[in-house]
């Protein structure tokens, strides 16, 4: 049995998790359920020694445990099954499986046959009917999953954590794996499952414990409870930040996206992003919400041009079609994006304030066209550093050295600067202190009151309906839900973004 | 508090390579008489010239992220086929027509094609994916056949003293060559703090994937900077031609190595984004200082590269433990 007490974990000035209990037991399926953000995949990198640092005690077999590493937890016997698989490709099954405690013969050379004969027995328990010597490359997502838990299998875990294991895989590969639990609880180990899709969890699970906001809500019996009742504990009653009420209309259609569809570069026949269709009007704020892998990013990064070979459909700015081949193309449209990750995708960290405000707009500050007007340059960027109440000690500072906040308000400005006709903003309080936060609420709806059409995408109920006129739901690569903010609540939006089969 | 001592720091590591530099002169200024006199001064920085034009050039790529093995090879094919043109013209009897060339037109000729084999490098580079050191290797081996090619092996010499002139002459007292990699250093000081296109270059070396949601087009400003660096390893091969009164057909060789040391020494960052001309020029003449005083010094040839490679992984070694804090 694996008990978790009380474990707070923080991050600079952020309670991920208040004094989380767990209790997880062997020969059962223990279901963690929660929002995103509720703090699951912090418990589990605190189990499987990736957070080293936290408050309360983890008592593993009646002993307490404190992991250095990974490496001390997988010697423990927990084994941790990542949404994001981690095989190296370019090796094969029995080199990943054997990775880091090769056999090898009394020469120190290694001893492949014994190997290959080891991952042969293991690849039979998982029902994968293939050579120890197919490199991984050459898998399926669920295939590879399959050899993830042969390792979990070969290290002989007696936990085995499941982060969503079923999102990326067919139906008959999720029969295969459910076969598998099966016989992992059979042999009395602790499986550990994480998921958002309750008719998996109804089907398998046998004890569950809920996390929302770092703090555990529930746990019990899994035929003790119902759908709804588990969904109702899992969205709970949060503060909501000032719903917003207004029941305005807007009839100026600016942008409209038709029938955009998103092929997946693994693989080509699923879809990311199916048959999307939405109209978004002049001085709207559209909130989208969904579950993370609902295809949300994806969607509004299409029409930001960002997959312009992968995707098909119309999207129309102004009454007139436009083709949305590369980002520079959607930003002439009129058509710009604050991305999800700041730190990747939105700022240069290693220059400053100023040029990152301004590397949209250096032609307008252009003298004669060749050489950049320094000085209206720095006017420029102080005038959005007032207006956007950026926190920095210069204009000079390099942008690394800024708080989370103030380097969203960055990327913000550098769109500001440059009049969107359309701001797409994903993400854009995530890792943001509650003041930035209010700040960037603020920001967003005076923008949209100059007639400039936002959509908002968020993990976070709250903050859609903190700003947004009109709500979209994603699962799945689809649209399943349109409706005006004050039809929507916490309860509904979930059971749309929740996949039900 | 923090972000204020960092702009200290930053300024201090902006001086840092002439820090270094002066140091190195006072250094050499004690233990030699010869060193501190104005005719080795203008010696070092005549022998320098060369190394400051490629390593400007060298400077805009790896500001990008990239990187240009290819200098050396094509400042020897622009440098003879300027002192090819320059001789002997084209020559199309078939047309029954003969072009001449005067020293200008040899120039823009050479101009021309260093641009033009630069162009390629970035071509393959922005649209194959070919990693930079992989296609700029590729057009180190091309450039050197087709010089070969060209010269068939052996030297073109006897260009006139006009030609000569650019890489012999001086004048209000300072060598023609170090006027001309002053002018190409100006050039590029301007483009890197005053143009658009300096901008993208520090903004794609920062963050590719911010540049491009920022609607810059990579590609683009790719191809004009291999291209600039292509030129600027012609105007290099104009001045060793002229310098030597003729063409070599092994000019330049691991002349890309220089350039490199030069762009390190001088704190420019090989993963991009972060570095200064400036820097390149205090880095190459730090090379060129070395070179000479430990002629100076009497020290051997041999030793005066393990000095040089040595210097070289100081000056990253302090670059790292900065980075750190």
């Amino acid at each position: 049995m694996l008990i978790a007490k009380n474990i707070t974990k923080r991050f600079a000035g952020v309670t991920a998790l208040n004094n989380v209990n767990l209790e997880l037991y062997p020969g059962k399926v223990n279901a963690i359920v929660g929002e995103n953000g509720a703090g699951k995949s912090t418990l589990m990198k605190i189990l499987s020694g990736v957070h080293t640092q936290y408050e309360g005690a983890i008592i593993f077999n009646g002993e307490q445990v404190n992991f250095k590493s990974t490496k001390e937890a997988e010697k423990a016997g927990i084994a941790i099954i990542h949404q994001e698989l981690n095989l190296v490709p370019h090796l094969s099954i029995a080199e990943n499986i054997f990775l880091g405690r090769e056999l090898t013969n009394a020469m120190g050379i290694l001893d492949t046959a014994a190997m290959n004969a080891q991952t042969r027995e293991l690849l039979k328990k998982v029902n994968l009917g293939m050579s120890p010597n197919t490199p991984v490359a050459k898998l399926k997502v669920g295939q590879q999953q399959l050899v993830e838990i042969a390792k979990a299998l070969h290290a002989n875990a007696e936990v085995i954590i499941m982060d969503e294991p079923t999102s990326a895989i067919t139906d008959k590969e999720v029969d295969n794996l459910f076969t598998i639990i099966d016989e992992l609880k059979a042999q009395g180990k602790i499986v550990v499952y994480i998921s958002h899709k309750l008719k998996e969890l109804f089907l398998k699970a046998d004890h569950y414990t809920v996390l929302r906001d770092g703090a555990t809500i529930a746990s019990g019996e899994m035929k003790h409870i119902s759908q709804n009742d588990l969904v109702e504990k899992m969205a709970g009653r949060k503060i909501i930040i000032e719903k917003n009420i207004s029941q305005q209309v807007f009839s100026d259609p600016l942008l409209q996206v038709k029938g955009l569809r998103l092929r997946n570069a693994e693989n080509s026949d699923s879809f990311l992003v199916k048959d999307a269709s939405l109209t978004l009007h002049k001085g709207e704020i559209l909130g989208l919400y969904g579950l993370m892998g609902a295809g949300r990013t994806e969607l509004i990064e299409t029409i930001f041009g960002l997959h312009p070979k992968s995707s098909d459909g119309e999207i129309w700015i102004d009454g007139s079609a436009r083709k949305m081949t590369s980002p520079a193309r959607a930003i002439s449209a009129g058509v710009m994006l604050v991305p999800e990750d700041r730190k990747l995708q939105g700022l240069c960290l290693g220059l400053g304030v100023r040029p990152n405000i301004t590397v949209t707009v250096l032609k307008q500050l252009e003298q004669n066209g060749l050489f950049l007007n320094g000085k209206k340059e720095k006017t420029l960027t102080a005038e959005y550093i007032r207006q956007l109440n950026i926190k920095t000690a210069s204009q000079e500072t390099l942008s690394k050295n800024l708080s989370g906040g103030n380097q969203q308000k960055i990327v913000i400005a550098k769109w500001l600067a440059k009049k969107p006709k359309v701001l797409l903003l994903d993400e854009p309080t995530r890792g943001i202190d509650v003041g930035a936060k209010s700040e960037i609420y603020k920001l967003i709806k005076e923008l949209a009151a100059t007639g400039v059409g936002v959509i908002v995408v968020s993990s976070e109920i709250p903050e859609i309906l903190a700003i947004a006129n009109r709500v979209l739901v994603m699962c799945e690569g689809e649209i399943t839900a349109d409706m005006p903010v004050h039809h929507a609540n916490e309860a509904r939006m979930l059971s749309h973004a929740i996949h039900k089969n | 508090m923090t972000a204020i001592s960092t702009n200290y720091k930053q300024r201090i590591k902006s001086l840092q390579s002439l820090i270094a530099l002066v140091l190195l002169c006072a250094v050499l200024s004690i233990m030699t008489d010869t060193f501190f006199t104005a005719d080795n001064g203008l010696n070092v920085l005549r022998q320098t010239a060369v190394n400051i034009c490629i390593a400007t050039g060298m400077t805009l790529v790896v500001l990008t992220g990239g990187i240009d093995l290819s200098v050396g090879s094509v400042l020897a094919l622009c440098g003879a086929v300027a002192a090819g043109l320059l001789k002997n013209g084209i020559a199309l009897p078939s047309a029954d027509t003969y072009i001449g060339f005067t020293i200008l037109g040899v120039i823009l000729a050479a101009l021309v094609i260093g641009g033009v084999l630069g162009w390629l490098n970035g071509f393959f580079i922005t649209k194959f994916k070919v990693p930079p050191f992989v296609a700029t290797l590729a057009m180190l081996t091309v450039a050197r056949g087709l010089t070969m090619l060209y010269t068939e092996g052996q030297p073109l010499s006897n260009l006139g003293p006009g030609f000569a002139f650019i890489g012999a002459g001086s004048f209000l007292g300072i060598p023609v060559p170090v006027w001309i990699a002053l002018l190409v250093v100006l050039v590029a000081v301007v483009i890197t703090r005053q143009t658009r296109l300096g901008r993208y270059i520090y903004a794609i070396g920062g963050n590719e994937t911010a540049a491009r949601f920022s609607g810059i087009n990579i590609s683009k400003v790719k191809m004009i900077v291999y291209a600039l660096a292509g030129m600027m390893a012609a105007v290099g091969g104009i001045i060793v031609t002229s310098r030597l009164n003729s063409a070599q057909p092994n000019a330049g060789a691991s002349y890309e190595l220089d350039a490199i040391a030069a762009v390190v020494i001088g704190g420019t960052s090989l993963s991009g984004g972060r570095g200064t001309v400036w820097g390149t020029v205090m880095g190459a003449i730090i090379i060129g200082v070395l070179n000479n005083g430990l002629v100076l010094l009497n020290v051997s040839p041999f030793w005066q590269q393990v000095v040089k490679g040595g210097v070289i992984l100081l000056a990253v070694i302090i670059d790292k433990l900065d980075k750190k804090d």
